[in-house]
């Protein structure tokens, strides 16, 4: 049952602000403030990036090379779902480039895309951690040991998608 | 109904990636339905990771094991409808049975995070030893334990504190390399999931070593139980009085903080780890200045990975003599062997060095999962070398895996059946070192992306001899130009992966 209804938070300066201004007093805490605001926005809006310059004492292009340089941090807003499928060594030797694949063709999505319906992200990931019962997936931030075809089909059934 | 019924199952990654929560809500369910009291334990995880959830019931015996528990199989633990899935007591299993468990001692056993469980099972013994001891006693020890950096690099851990406890500064940090990237290795989180304490019990005494009063845990962002655990953890600590300022009355600081990583893999290199606990892009630093004398934020720093510091409890308390009689040659001690991709039965294996990569793969794993001829044999996660059949007899050493060509690195053994495409995963090699290069030096960031190129060409069976010739010769520039491992060690699974594919066309 497609939805359309896209949890994105409406920019808010102020928002922002409070986020920000316990990390900035971290030493070293940009990161840290990276995170809050992409927990606090889904992603790490572009505004931001003036305000973090400033409570950090950085130049805006400081600023935009630490958000670039981490895979974590995006520029704009994921799915209502996500979904991540390890791509590393371990789930190679349990078929993930199938799962991938898989993947693939039943949400009609490659690696890294968002439906246009902005209902369901697909990426990919590089090490969960879980490598003794590969292949390895991630949805909506929770982990699934030794996913087949058939048990990632009814791990979206659940999930609604 | 009667008695208490106490039921152990894991809070642990693998065993709720494979429904142990769904576990824990069927019991509560069944236990309700047949008035029966039960008291649920969520206890870390065992390493025995093929046979999770792995639910023990206690009983006047001792905890009885039963393996692949699902929620629907939960009635049967109540009325011995489970009794064919039994596989007797956990501690006479003989995968577990039969392993050195020094550092991993406690995983499984306890409830991860409870104070109590871990101080009756010999927690804070070497801490409480290491305050009576002076600092240049506390690093003695450890440089005499024989230990050696567990997260790959293999440095000896003694010789590192003893570098931080000679610099002149006021402020010296001890920094836990948390962020486990390489495939095939999850022995840093299972030991943060299942032993939290253990690690903090292991800074700490670093801290005392070397004159330290912060630590940072720089913990890898895929990793958000370990987090939650350990922020647990911390919080108990310090209300106990284990963390923070004049710990147990001895006068000295200390407290730890976790930093999460944002998913980078060259993070877990250390100088580029130290770069992003600064809040900067993780870009590798030259070296020297060592981070022993220039670490975090310019100060002399400690950096260890999580086992070689969860190490440093049990050495402290059972002294170096006991630890460096494991082992074997320059490698004393144990080490977690991580048991993982198409193995039947994959999980983490702590044995003393010197064991076969034979016994590891055949013995503990019993050959391949999918029942297919094993192939090849990554170890040491991604910069590791592929091994072949003839290579299966190399004992788990330092020294006869660097003989070899080989790198043990964190432990990581990833088996793959002869469906494996071996110029697949040399392409995976170069296609990941690009992915993750930190872009400072050349021969990592350029060379990774024609590597992959030249690869491609091999696959395309475009002029295999002149194609293979050059990415030798790449190689040859990666090795001796890059600024790290991730370029510098990259050709180690190119070559090895192609010398298979070499032998095999007869080029």
């Amino acid at each position: 049952m497609p939805k359309n209804t896209r949890n994105i938070v409406d920019w808010d300066e102020g928002e922002a602000r409070r986020v920000i201004a316990p990390c900035a007093r971290l030493r070293g805490g940009l990161l840290e403030a990276l995170h809050a605001l992409q927990h606090a926005f889904g992603y790490v809006p572009e505004e931001s990036c003036a305000l973090l310059a400033e409570a950090f004492n950085l130049s805006r292009a400081e600023v935009y090379g630490v958000r670039s340089f981490y895979e974590d941090f995006r520029s704009a807003p994921s799915g209502d779902h996500v979904i991540e499928v390890c791509q590393a060594e371990s789930c190679q030797a349990r078929g993930s480039r199938k799962l991938t694949a898989h993947a693939q063709n039943i949400l009609g999505l490659r690696l890294g895309e968002t439906s246009v319906d902005g209902h369901v992200t697909l990426r990919a990931v590089y090490c969960l951690g879980n490598c003794a019962v590969s292949p390895n997936i991630t949805l909506d931030g929770k982990l699934y040991g030794r996913v087949s075809a058939e048990r990632f089909d009814r791990l979206l059934k659940k999930a609604g998608l | 109904m009667s008695d208490l019924m106490t039921i152990y199952v894991p809070l642990e990654s693998t065993a709720r990636s494979l429904g142990a929560d769904d576990v824990v809500l069927a019991i509560a369910e069944q236990a309700a339905r047949c008035g029966q009291d039960v008291e649920i334990i969520r206890n870390g995880s065992w390493g025995m990771s093929w046979l999770e959830p792995l639910v023990e019931v206690v009983t006047d015996r001792g905890r009885m094991a039963y393996g692949n528990m699902t929620a629907d199989d939960v009635p049967g633990l109540f009325d011995g409808g489970c009794e064919a899935m039994c596989l007797g007591l956990t501690a006479e299993i003989p995968y577990l049975g039969n392993q050195d468990r020094l550092t991993f001692g406690r995983c499984g056993l306890t409830d991860s995070l409870s104070l109590d469980d871990y101080q009756t099972h010999g927690g804070f013994r070497g801490l409480e030893k290491a305050l009576g001891m002076t600092a240049g006693q506390i690093v003695a020890q450890v440089t005499a334990s024989g230990l050696r950096g567990r997260g790959g690099a293999a440095f000896p851990t003694g010789v590192k504190w003893n570098t931080v406890l000679s610099a002149d500064s006021a402020r010296k940090y001890i920094c836990c390399n948390a962020d486990e990237g390489d495939s095939g290795s999850f022995a840093d989180r299972l030991l943060m999931e299942s032993d939290p304490f253990c690690l903090i019990e292991g800074m700490i005494i670093a801290a005392l070593a070397v004159g330290a009063d912060k630590g940072f845990i720089y913990l890898r962002s895929e990793y958000p139980l370990c987090k939650e655990i350990l922020s647990e953890a911390l919080i108990t600590a310090r209300a106990a009085g284990w963390l923070g300022e004049n710990i147990k009355a001895s006068g000295r600081d200390f407290d730890i903080e976790i930093r999460m990583g944002a998913g980078s893999y060259v993070c877990g290199e250390e100088t580029a780890m130290l770069e992003s606990l600064e809040g900067r892009r993780g870009m590798v630093r030259a070296k020297p200045p060592l981070p022993a004398l220039e670490g975090l934020f310019g100060q002399p720093t400690v950096v260890n990975n999580v086992l070689s510091l969860a190490t440093i409890p049990v050495i402290l308390d059972r002294g170096a003599e006991f630890y460096r009689n494991y082992g074997q040659g320059n490698s004393r001690g144990t080490t977690a062997f991580q048991l993982a991709g198409n193995i039947a039965r994959s999980g983490l294996v702590e044995k003393a060095f010197g064991i076969s990569l034979r016994e590891l793969v055949t013995d503990y794993g019993a050959g391949t999962a999918t029942g297919r001829p094993l192939k090849a044999v990554q170890v040491g996660g991604p910069l590791g070398a592929y091994l072949y059949e003839g290579d299966l007899d190399l004992p788990m050493d330092y020294e006869a895996f660097a003989d070899a060509g080989a790198v043990l690195g964190h432990g990581g053994i990833v088996v793959f059946d002869d469906s494996v495409d071996m110029v697949a995963q040399a392409k995976f090699a170069f296609d990941f070192c690009a992915l993750e290069s930190c872009g400072k030096c050349t021969p990592c960031r350029i060379g990774s992306v024609r590597g992959a190129e030249l690869v491609a060409k091999i696959q395309a069976g475009e002029d295999m001899a002149d194609n293979f010739s050059m990415i030798r010769e790449l190689c040859d520039v990666m090795e001796a130009g890059s600024l790290c491992a991730m370029g510098g060690m990259t050709p180690i699974p190119v070559l090895s992966a192609l010398k298979d594919f070499d032998r095999e066309s007869g080029q």
